[in-house]
C-alpha cells in the first residue's frame, strides 16, 4: 500500500491510500465517492470533472492528487450549506440550464470560480470563461443566463 | 443484433427505425405487481392488436386470471399514500420525458404534479419497450398514459360510487380525491386506494382530454429530479459503485478490423487483484481500481494482424464506387417522369453533395456496472434499448432472458448513439470471470472509435425549374447515410428518390434526426441554389413550390421574426433560411453568418428557428430541445468530421474533434408555435436538421461561395 496522504475537501479531512500521481479526480470519485465530479475525457478537454482548489477552478482530471493535498478542495457536493442551494446551483435550477445535466456539476463549480473572480461578468466573460466547458446538449444560452442570475443572487446578499 | 462481434457489426444505416419489436413473455404476474408495490389500484394498457388477440384467441386466459397479457405497454399504480407510480420502458437521457410524461399523467389523473413518479426503464419492473429512439415518446408512449390514467380515474370514481351506493356518473374527480358535489362528500384517491388490490386491463386508444383542456400538460414545468442535478447527488451508471465493484478495461486492437494472432498476458496475470480474461479476440482486466486495470492492461503484450482500411480521405469516391447495384423497392420514390420534366425545363442544375461522419459524444461515455449472482445478471447501463439489451446479454451468456436484468439510470445523453450494449457485455464478461461486479466506462478516446458514428454519405440532386420557377423535375439519390427526410416537401409533378445501400465502411447507426440532417442539407442547399438561378428569393422562390400548410407556417413564423429579406449589416454578412418536415414536426430556420475574409474566419452571428409538433405538452423543455438541437447542429454544419486512415480514427479527443463550445453559439430565437388542435409529435430530432443548409445558404449571400460539403468550413472559408 502506498503511504497515505490527506486530502482537505468540503472542509473535512480524508486519508487517501492512491498513488501520488493519480490524478485527483479518481481519488474524489472512485476512493472518497463523491461522484458528483465528472469524468467527460480525462484530457483536461470538457471542463466536467471542475473542482475548486483553493477557490480556483481547476481541472480534477490534469491534477495529480498529491499536487492538491496542500490546499482546500470543493467540490459540488461542497456547495450547499444547510439544506440551502449555492446561488449558483440555485440559478442553474431556477433557469433550467439544463439537459442530461452531466455537464452541470462542472458548469457550477466553473461558475463560482467565475464569480468568485469577478463578481459582475459580462455575458463576453462569462463565454470567455466557460469556453473550456462542454455542454453536449447545447444548453448554453441559459447557463450564461444563469450565471448572470447567480451574479445578481450574490450581489444581492447571497455569499 | 444476433451478432456482436464489433468486427462484423452490420448495420443497415437507420435499421433501428425498421425494427419490429418482438413480442416477449412478461414475468411479473398480477399477484406480484402487488407484492412489490403494496396494495392499491393498477392499470395496464395493452397495445391495441394484443387485446384484440387476446379477447379472440381460442384458449387464451382472460384478464381475471393472474397472468398479465404479453403486450403490455404501459402502467401506473395508485398507492395506499396517494402517490402514484407510473411505468415506462422509456429511457430518460435529458431530452426530458420524465417530466413531460409525468404532466400527462397528472394532468389526466387529475392529482397533483408532485404526486406523480416515474419508474423508467428497467426490465423487469417495466412493460417491454422497443426503445427511445425516433421521437417516439409523446406522440405514442404519452397518449398511452393519458389511457391508463383515465382508466385509474374511472375506477376510483366507481369505488367511490360503490362505497357511498351512489351512481358513478354524477362524482367528480379533481385534486386527486373523488367527490359527490350532491352530498359534498369526498374521498381522497390514497382513502380510496386503501387496502385494495384492483387492476384493470384496458386496450391503448387515442388519448383523452382534448390539449385546450389540459392544466398540467401544456405548462412549463420545470424538470424532474433538478436538485439532484445542481448538487451532483444523481448517480449517473458511471458513479454507481457496488460492494466489493471491481474496475475493467478493455484492450483495444489497433486499428478496426484487426485480430489477434498472440497474447503474454503472465505479467498481468501475476498482478495481485488483476482478473483477465482472454476470449475470442476480446481482452480485458478488472482490477480493485481504474489504475490497477489500466497497468495491468499496459503489462499485457498482445500481436495483431491489421487489415486494409478505407481512409476519410477516399470515402466518398468509395462510397459510390461500392453502392450495391440495384436497390430495394423499399428504398425508391417515383412518380411521373424525371426525364419529361428535365426537357421541359427552362433551367437545370445537377450537384452532388458529401456528409462527413459524425460523433454523438455525449458527455458520458458508454459505462455500464453488472453483477452477477445465482446465475442471474443484473446490468446497470445508459442505454437507448434495455429490453434488446437484455436480450443481448441473455444471447451473448446463454442464458435465458428472464435472468437478465437491465436497468438504466437516467444517463448522460445519447443523441442515439447509445443503442448497443458494448460496455454491458464488456463489464459482465469480467465480472463473470471475477466473481465480483464489475464498473466499466469507457475513455473518450474508446467513445471517439469503437462506438458508432452517423453514416457518411454522398447525395446526388439533378432538377429542372420553369420560367415561372416552379420545379419540374427532382431527382435525388443517396448513397449510404440514410433514407429519413429523403422525400421532398415541395410540389414537383416529375420525382425520383432513391436510396442506395453500401457496406459499412465505419461502424454505423442512429444519430439525432438520423440522415434527415443529411437529406435536408442536400435538398435545401439545392433549391437555395436553384432560387439563385431562377433569380427569386429563397423564401419566394421555397413559398411558390409549396402547398404544405405547416411547413408555410413555420417557414413565414421564422422569416417574419427573423425580418427576412433583412438588410445587410456589413461587409461579409449574409443571410440563409432552411425549412423541412420529419416525424410530424415542422421546422425552419433562418441564419445570419458574417465572414471575415482576411482570417477566412465564420460565425453564425443568430439563429431564428420557428417549430411546429402539435400541441406542446412542456414548453420550457421543448425549447431546451429546440435550442439545443441548433447548437449541436452547429457543429456538424461548420466542423465536425470523423477523420480516419488505417482503421484508426486520427482526431478522437475533444482537442481534435471540434465541438460547438461557448464562443460558437449564436443569439437564438426559438419560436414554437402550439396547435392544440394536432396532436403532440416527438421534439428531439427535427429541430435539429435546418440548421445546416440555412447556414451554407447565409453563407453563399455572403460571399458568393457555394459550399456542397459538410461540415461546411472545417478551416475557415479561405477561398472567399
Amino acid at each position: 500500500m502506498p503511504n497515505a496522504m490527506e486530502l482537505e475537501v468540503n472542509g473535512k479531512r480524508f486519508a487517501v491510500h492512491y498513488p501520488p500521481d493519480t490524478p485527483l479526480l479518481y481519488v474524489l470519485r472512485d476512493e472518497l465517492g463523491l461522484t458528483g465530479t465528472k469524468y467527460g475525457c480525462g484530457e483536461g478537454q470538457c471542463g466536467a470533472c471542475t473542482v475548486l482548489i483553493g477557490g480556483a477552478p481547476r481541472r480534477s482530471c490534469q491534477i495529480p492528487v498529491s499536487a492538491a493535498a496542500a490546499r482546500p478542495i470543493t467540490t459540488i457536493e461542497g456547495l450547499e450549506k444547510e439544506g440551502k442551494l449555492h446561488p449558483v446551483q440555485q440559478a442553474f435550477l431556477d433557469s433550467g440550464a439544463f439537459q442530461c445535466a452531466y455537464c452541470t456539476s462542472g458548469m457550477v463549480m466553473s461558475s463560482v470560480g467565475l464569480l468568485r473572480s469577478n463578481t459582475n461578468p459580462s455575458e463576453a466573460d462569462i463565454v470567455q470563461f466557460l469556453q473550456g466547458n462542454v455542454c453536449r446538449c447545447g444548453t448554453h444560452p441559459r447557463i450564461v443566463e444563469a450565471i448572470q442570475h447567480a451574479a445578481k443572487m450574490l450581489q444581492e446578499g447571497g455569499r | 443484433m444476433s451478432n456482436r462481434s464489433q468486427r462484423n457489426f452490420v448495420v443497415e444505416p437507420e435499421r433501428y427505425e425498421f425494427t419490429a419489436a418482438p413480442v416477449h413473455h412478461f414475468d411479473l404476474a398480477r399477484r406480484d405487481f402487488f407484492k412489490v408495490l403494496g396494495a392499491g389500484i393498477a392499470v395496464f394498457v395493452v397495445a391495441k392488436d394484443a387485446f384484440a388477440a387476446q379477447e379472440t384467441a381460442p384458449g387464451s386466459k382472460s384478464f381475471h386470471n393472474e397472468e398479465l397479457p404479453k403486450e403490455i405497454t404501459s402502467w401506473l399504480h395508485v398507492g395506499e399514500d396517494g402517490m402514484v407510480t407510473g411505468f415506462t420502458g422509456k429511457a430518460e437521457m435529458g431530452q426530458n420525458i420524465r417530466t413531460s410524461i409525468s404532466q400527462s399523467l397528472a394532468d389526466e389523473l387529475r392529482v397533483p404534479f408532485s404526486s406523480v413518479r416515474l419508474v423508467m426503464a428497467d426490465t423487469t419492473l417495466t412493460p417491454f419497450d422497443a426503445g427511445t429512439f425516433g421521437s417516439r415518446t409523446t406522440p405514442t408512449m404519452t397518449p398511452q398514459f393519458r389511457r391508463v390514467a383515465e382508466a385509474a380515474r374511472n375506477l376510483l370514481v366507481s369505488v367511490a360510487a360503490k362505497e357511498w351506493n351512489v351512481a358513478p356518473e354524477g362524482l367528480v374527480a379533481l385534486d386527486a380525491k373523488v367527490t359527490d358535489p350532491v352530498s359534498k362528500r369526498s374521498l381522497t384517491y390514497a382513502e380510496l386506494a386503501r387496502g385494495k388490490t384492483l387492476a384493470q386491463n384496458l386496450p391503448a386508444e387515442d388519448p383523452v382530454t382534448p390539449a385546450a383542456e389540459w392544466k398540467i400538460a401544456g405548462t412549463p414545468l420545470p424538470k424532474v429530479d433538478g436538485r439532484a442535478f445542481v448538487t451532483g447527488s444523481h448517480q449517473y451508471t458511471s458513479d454507481m459503485r457496488l460492494e466489493g465493484m471491481l474496475y475493467g478495461k478493455i484492450l483495444r486492437p489497433p486499428s478496426f478490423g484487426a485480430t489477434l494472432v498472440s497474447v503474454d498476458d503472465g505479467a498481468a496475470k501475476a498482478m495481485p487483484g488483476v482478473t483477465i480474461v482472454r476470449d475470442g479476440d476480446f481482452i480485458g482486466a478488472a482490477a480493485p481500481s481504474a489504475d490497477e486495470a489500466q497497468k495491468a492492461l499496459d503489462a499485457i503484450r498482445a500481436q495483431w494482424k491489421e487489415v486494409p482500411q478505407t481512409s476519410s480521405k477516399e470515402i466518398f469516391s468509395y462510397l459510390k464506387k461500392n453502392a450495391e447495384p440495384s436497390s430495394n423497392e423499399r428504398f425508391r420514390r417515383q412518380k411521373g417522369s424525371v426525364e419529361n420534366g428535365l426537357t421541359a425545363a427552362a433551367h437545370r442544375l445537377e450537384t452532388a453533395y458529401n456528409v462527413a461522419y459524425i460523433a454523438h459524444a455525449p458527455l458520458e461515455p458508454r459505462a455500464a456496472v453488472t453483477q452477477w449472482a445465482d446465475g442471474k445478471l443484473t446490468v446497470w447501463t445508459g442505454t437507448q434499448r434495455p429490453f434488446a439489451n437484455r436480450d443481448e446479454l441473455a444471447a451473448v451468456f446463454h442464458i435465458p432472458e428472464s435472468s437478465v436484468r437491465v436497468i438504466v439510470p437516467d444517463t448522460g445523453a445519447a443523441y442515439g448513439g447509445k443503442h448497443t450494449s458494448d460496455a454491458a457485455i464488456e463489464a459482465s464478461r469480467l465480472a463473470q470471470a471475477a466473481g465480483k461486479p464489475v464498473k466499466v466506462v469507457w475513455t473518450r478516446q474508446e467513445e471517439f472509435t469503437w462506438a458508432y458514428f452517423r453514416p457518411a454519405g454522398v447525395i446526388e440532386v439533378k432538377s429542372g425549374i420553369a420560367g415561372d420557377g416552379k420545379l419540374t423535375a427532382w431527382e435525388f439519390h443517396n448513397y449510404h447515410s440514410g433514407m429519413s427526410g429523403m422525400e421532398t416537401p415541395y410540389d414537383v409533378a416529375n420525382q425520383h428518390i432513391e436510396y442506395h445501400q453500401v457496406p459499412l465502411v465505419l461502424r454505423s447507426g442512429s444519430y439525432r434526426g438520423l440522415a434527415a440532417t443529411a437529406n435536408h442539407f442536400a435538398r435545401e442547399t439545392h433549391m437555395d441554389a436553384l432560387a439563385r438561378v431562377a433569380q427569386v428569393d429563397p423564401l419566394e422562390f421555397r413559398l411558390r413550390n409549396l402547398s404544405d400548410a405547416r411547413l408555410r407556417a413555420v417557414l413565414e413564423a421564422a422569416a417574419k421574426s427573423f425580418d427576412w429579406p433583412s438588410k445587410k449589416t456589413g461587409a461579409g454578412r449574409g443571410f440563409g433560411l432552411a425549412c423541412g418536415f420529419e416525424k410530424g414536426s415542422y421546422v425552419a430556420t433562418c441564419t445570419e453568418v458574417a465572414v471575415d475574409r482576411g482570417s477566412g474566419s465564420v460565425r453564425v452571428v443568430r439563429v431564428v428557428e420557428a417549430f411546429e409538433c402539435g400541441a406542446i405538452v412542456n414548453p420550457d423543455g421543448l425549447r431546451n430541445q429546440v435550442v439545443g438541437a441548433i447548437i449541436q447542429g452547429l457543429g456538424g454544419a461548420l466542423f465536425e468530421a470523423v477523420e480516419f486512415e488505417n482503421g484508426r480514427i486520427t482526431n478522437p479527443h475533444f482537442a481534435t474533434y471540434r465541438l460547438p463550445r461557448f464562443r460558437d453559439v449564436p443569439q437564438i430565437e426559438a419560436i414554437l408555435l402550439d396547435r392544440k388542435d394536432i396532436a403532440s409529435a416527438g421534439a428531439g430530432e427535427t429541430p435539429i436538421m435546418a440548421i445546416a443548409p440555412a447556414i451554407g445558404n447565409a453563407l453563399f449571400d455572403a460571399t458568393g461561395v457555394r459550399l456542397n460539403n459538410l461540415p461546411l468550413v472545417p478551416n475557415g472559408l479561405r477561398a472567399a
